[in-house]
């Protein structure tokens, strides 16, 4: 009962994210997968879009080519190689980890690491500065003006 | 010497910002690199546009080929045509047209409103070739060799900037090699 209603509720997000394609899925697991597949690439030609959300015609036959893959057994992995292959890394929204993207992936914590280690500097040199009690005694003066 | 030290991760935030900016304008966002340089041209069995006769890409062997892409609602095809024409004239090299997401009847029209710079047409009607491309828009042109391998790839129009920059030294590299 309660999983009835769960996926009934699933069924209309999926209805909700995507646009509409009449594909016939085999399994319940079949079209949740497609429509995982379909949240995950990024059109093409839009850009800023994944698939499941473009209507550009290259989205809509990037999305039954997905639907082929799925009915033809590829696992995910396969599926996301497969675009890959032809789209290049564009489609991946999860860039992989190369020479050209090392900056993307690496800058970010290393300017953080940079950070921390000139907040530390400083810190630690604040900590260090410790005054005699002569110069305390002049402190106290200038304080009291 | 501790001044640098302090300042460093302030000149290295604004060294990553420039470059972030220059990235901007170092390629137009919209031009994706190609997964496919150098891979072979994929397999497809479709009708040729005025013939009808199917055709398999065994037929783009033997001659290295330009093969472009490109469709009737596309404005920019209209534009690169005349070039494409001229290329044919100039050149003698063998085009081949891949009529994409499109009207045949329409298609048909046009080739014989505007010439026909093709030596066949295959027509793509629904995309699929288009995606074994990793076509995203029309025009886009590439560069077969004799043996099907694709060479090189060009989203938009071919126009006589890029053909002399960016299309000839390739051709000039197939033919000497």
């Amino acid at each position: 009962m309660v999983s009835s209603f769960l996926s009934g509720l699933l069924g209309v997000w999926v209805i909700g994210v995507s646009t509409i394609d009449a594909f016939e899925f085999e399994d319940e697991v079949e079209r949740l997968r497609y429509s995982g597949l379909i949240a995950e690439f990024r059109c093409p030609k839009c850009l800023n879009t994944n698939l499941s959300g473009s209507d550009a015609p290259v989205a809509r036959d990037l999305r039954r080519t997905v639907y082929r893959l799925v009915d033809e057994g590829m696992t995910d992995d396969q599926v996301r190689r497969y675009l890959q292959a032809r789209y290049g890394d564009f489609v991946l929204y999860d860039p992989p980890v190369r020479a050209n993207t090392w900056i993307l992936w690496f800058g970010p914590p290393f300017l953080l690491l940079a950070g921390i280690l000139v907040l530390r500097r400083i810190g630690s040199r604040m900590t260090r500065v410790s005054l005699s009690d002569d110069e305390r005694a002049r402190l106290e003066v200038i304080r009291k003006q | 010497m501790k001044r640098a030290v302090f300042f460093a991760p302030f000149i290295g935030f604004i060294a990553l910002v420039a470059i972030l900016y220059a990235g901007f304008h170092l390629n137009d966002p919209s031009h994706l690199p190609s997964a496919l340089v150098g891979q072979r041209f994929p397999g497809f069995e479709l009708p040729e546009l005025t013939s009808g006769k199917v055709l398999g890409h065994q037929t783009l062997l033997g001659e290295i080929r330009l093969v472009n892409v490109w469709a009737t609602w596309c404005p920019t095809c209209l534009h690169e045509h005349t070039t494409l024409m001229d290329i044919r004239r100039a050149t003698g090299l063998s085009i081949v047209g891949i009529n994409y997401r499109d009207d045949g009847e329409k298609a048909r029209r046009w080739l014989s409103l505007y010439g026909d710079p093709y030596d066949f047409t295959i027509v793509d009607a629904n995309g699929d070739l288009g995606v074994e491309l990793g076509v995203y828009g029309a025009p886009e042109t590439f560069i077969v060799d004799a043996d099907g391998i694709i060479r090189f790839r060009h989203v938009g129009d071919v126009n006589d900037g890029n053909w002399n920059r960016e299309f000839l030294p390739i051709l000039d590299s197939l033919t000497d090699g």
